[in-house]
């Protein structure tokens, strides 16, 4: 059980191939960290296995979540969360409806979804702000508030794209820790993009570098 | 995958191409036989240039083509220049915000609503003439043509102050896109004077990004109709007035050279176009030649000064014309050397309520229900965008500019024959898609820019919570876009509220609008019940603009990333 790549390719709209094909795997519970020159597609191959390729975009090869091709199918039945190094919390909803949005259906009652909210952000240290402006939070909340959305949905992978380049480097060595011991407790594969050394160093985990094709 | 929604695109696009684009088509076609002499229910049906002939033998023709041609590229090059010159001097003391709000009563306010308070302020009875009377020692009005004057000065300044700040929300929204600061402040380290360099380094750049709007001012002030009529001489009037009066003649065989003359007024607009286009090319080759001289020319200062104070009369004077609407409709006894009423009245409202209550409520009913239908089309057609993942291909741009850049006395008086054909002319239906075909296109503008600014990030992540596309419009998008999205909706209420033609030919004359009303109404009979229609009829927009503001501001009140600073 994990999620594996085989010989995937991207190629942009005007038909460059982005990087030599990809193999990987990442198992369960494991964070594999890609690393790679700007322009090299990083991005882009976090959108590939999310689903959220611009038109144009070309991927070829198998992507596969536990034994599932992931590939074709539309980025809501995927079951891939995101991270970015914004949070990207919804600026209409509260920070519990934010949280709550990605719930999945099988919590039942509303009873019952609330306190899962609730208990939810009080791991994230923020008991008692259901109902606070998303806004209202701090660069640190958000990103706590952020991943708690993202691991409420029950991912079966999550994607990582710079999650901590935009904090303080106060904040980035917290962040970074409640991050990964929360992915870690799930057992659920990772992928990061980073630019960051540090983040590879920190994690211990497998680190690859994307590479240019060779030019043909 | 990038066939998501391919069904969506289809139905929008059939939509758009059936019921806005094909219509025009059908007038242009109706009209265009008529105008070569087909025209079987005047038992007229060979070909023939006889139309033709019978345009120009007609009296005044060849005055109310100059007229045209002089009232129509005066009124936008003097536009351009102004809101041009405005720009350069006011740009760093206004953010883009703030900008917006203060031109939105100029955009708001239909273009008759304004010619007839201006004529109230401009007459030679009317408030300019009455401020100078005590210094000049006027006892009755002066007899000047001040309003409705052969060279048509009137005409061109009533065209202007609706134009001028339309191009300024224009160039200030492409603005926002430029480092403008930078830009000016690296072009004055090098020696170059501002206005030069705005000249030289600004406009330049924003030229293409304003280009479409500037040939829509182009086509409106060529063949507008309401305005002209109010504002303009009478005999002989602008061109598209004397063929709306022809196509209404008495003398139903006057309706082969009123379509002669609807299609010489597409070629007129075409012809303008091809003339800024060539200017452009021009000024290009002859643009760089002086760039290249590297002059530092200084002396621009005074133009922008005289630009700035120009404008600021110019809106000054839409301000004025806007109170005297107010004001006429609620005055009693005026005489004239007097600055305001020597009595108030409510009488013009409660004598003519009959009147304006029909009309008001045909108007908000029109208005209402083509906003409601534009808007939601904007949505379907920029959903289907999203779901594709792509943007717009430019004959689909194209096809949304179309409308406005063709006049509309070209191919209505065309589309009725249709619509009588299939039974509809005369109908609230036939009224309400004829407005649709010019209220989409500003709706469908106003919000693509907004609906593009959504980070997609945000709807990424939405999607990799689980939520389809239909979630994620109807939880996400929508309730994030809703101040742009009401912004849309009260642009479309304001350009339905200003519908003339489109309400008088496809109306055949039985509904009757607060703008159908105060252009009848003004031309001679009574100010005050004018000024009530009038006034009317440009609160209708200011209610919906308020609307826009309000009720996001109460909804959002508790989000700050919503609620304040997000302009369209």
């Amino acid at each position: 059980m994990s999620l594996d790549l085989t010989s995937l390719t991207l190629r942009t709209p005007s038909g460059e191939l982005l990087f030599a094909p990809l193999t990987l795997s990442v198992p369960l519970g494991d964070v594999v960290t890609v690393m790679g020159p700007s322009g090299v597609g990083k991005s882009t191959l976090l959108d590939a296995i999310g689903g959220h390729l611009t038109h144009g975009f070309c991927c070829s090869g198998s992507i596969k979540l536990n034994g599932r091709e992931i590939s074709t199918i539309p980025a809501e039945t995927r079951q891939v969360g995101l991270m970015f190094q914004d949070a990207h919390l919804f600026p209409h909803l509260s920070v519990g409806d934010n949280l709550a949005f990605g719930l999945p259906s099988h919590i039942k009652g509303r009873a019952m979804r609330r306190s899962t909210v609730e208990a939810a952000l009080k791991q994230a240290g923020l008991a008692g702000r259901y109902d606070d402006d998303s806004a209202a939070l701090s660069g640190g909340q958000r990103a706590r508030a952020a991943l708690m959305r993202t691991l409420l949905a029950e991912p079966e992978a999550v994607l990582l794209d710079e999650p901590f380049s935009k904090l303080d480097s106060s904040l980035r060595d917290e962040i970074r820790h409640f991050t990964f011991s929360h992915i870690a407790a799930r057992g659920i594969p990772a992928l990061m993009v980073t630019h960051d050394e540090a983040d590879a160093h920190v994690i211990g985990g497998r680190c690859i570098a994307l590479k240019k094709p060779e030019s043909d | 995958m990038n066939n998501d929604g391919r069904y969506l695109r289809l139905t929008v696009l059939s939509i758009v191409g059936f019921s806005l684009i094909l219509p025009i088509f059908l007038g242009f076609w109706q009209t265009g036989r008529a105008a070569f002499g087909l025209f079987p229910a005047l038992g007229r049906d060979t070909l023939s240039l006889a139309p033709w002939r019978e345009l120009v033998m007609l009296p005044g023709f060849g005055s109310s083509l100059k007229l045209t041609l002089v009232t129509g590229v005066s009124a936008t090059v003097f536009s351009l220049l102004l809101a041009t010159g405005f720009c350069a001097a006011v740009h760093s003391r206004v953010t883009p915000g703030a900008g917006a709000r203060m031109l939105t009563p100029f955009l708001a306010i239909p273009h008759a609503a304004l010619a007839v308070g201006l004529a109230f302020v401009l007459a030679p009875s009317g408030w300019i003439a009455r401020g100078l009377a005590p210094f000049v020692g006027w006892d009755r009005p002066p007899d000047l043509a001040t309003v409705n004057d052969t060279w048509g000065l009137a005409l061109i300044i009533g065209l202007m102050i609706k134009e001028v700040p339309f191009l300024l929300l224009v160039i200030l929204s492409a603005l926002t896109q430029i480092p403008v600061a930078k830009h000016v402040s690296a072009g004055r380290a090098l020696g170059y004077g501002r206005g030069v360099v705005w000249v030289k380094i600004i406009m330049p750049q924003v030229w293409p990004m304003i280009r479409l709007p500037v040939w829509v001012v182009l086509a409106y002030a060529l063949s507008v109709v309401d305005v002209a009529m109010i504002l303009g001489p009478s005999n002989p009037p602008t061109l598209a007035v004397a063929i709306t009066r022809w196509f209404n003649a008495a003398d139903p065989g006057q309706i082969l050279p009123a379509s002669a003359g609807a299609i010489l007024q597409v070629l007129i607009i075409a012809l303008g176009i091809a003339v800024f286009v060539l200017g452009e090319c021009l000024v290009r080759r002859v643009g760089r030649w002086w760039l290249r001289r590297g002059g530092r020319g200084l002396s621009t200062e005074p133009g922008l000064h005289l630009a700035s104070v120009i404008t600021v009369v110019l809106m000054a004077i839409g301000m004025l014309a806007m109170l005297s609407l107010l004001i006429w409709s609620l005055a009693w006894r005026w005489p004239f050397p007097q600055f305001l009423p020597e009595s108030w009245s409510l009488r013009s409202w409660t004598n003519s309520s009959s009147g304006w209550q029909r009309a008001l409520s045909n108007t908000v009913f029109l208005a209402i229900t083509t906003a409601v239908l534009s808007v939601a089309l904007a949505i379907a057609w920029l959903e289907g965008e999203d779901r594709a993942r792509r943007g717009r291909a430019a004959w689909a741009e194209a096809l949304i500019y179309l409308p406005l850049v063709i006049p509309q006395v070209g191919f209505l008086y065309g589309l009725n024959i249709a619509f009588l054909k299939i039974g509809i002319s005369g109908d609230m239906t036939a009224v309400i898609w004829a407005q649709a075909i010019f209220v989409f296109p500003y709706v469908m503008i106003a919000l693509s820019d907004p609906w593009r600014g959504l980070d997609h990030r945000t709807l990424d992540s939405a999607a990799a919570l689980g939520a389809g596309p239909f979630k994620r419009l109807v939880k996400i998008k929508l309730p994030i876009l809703l101040r742009p999205i009401l912004t849309a909706t009260a642009i479309g209420v304001a350009v339905s509220v200003a519908q003339y033609l489109p309400t008088l030919f496809m109306g055949a004359g039985r509904i009757a609008t607060l703008t159908t009303e105060a252009v009848t109404l003004s031309s001679g009979s009574d100010r005050r019940v004018t000024g009530v229609y009038a006034a009317l009829q440009t609160m209708l927009p200011f209610v919906a603009y308020l609307a826009a503001f309000l009720i996001p501001a109460f909804l959002h009140r508790n989000r700050r990333d919503l609620n304040g600073t997000i302009q369209t």
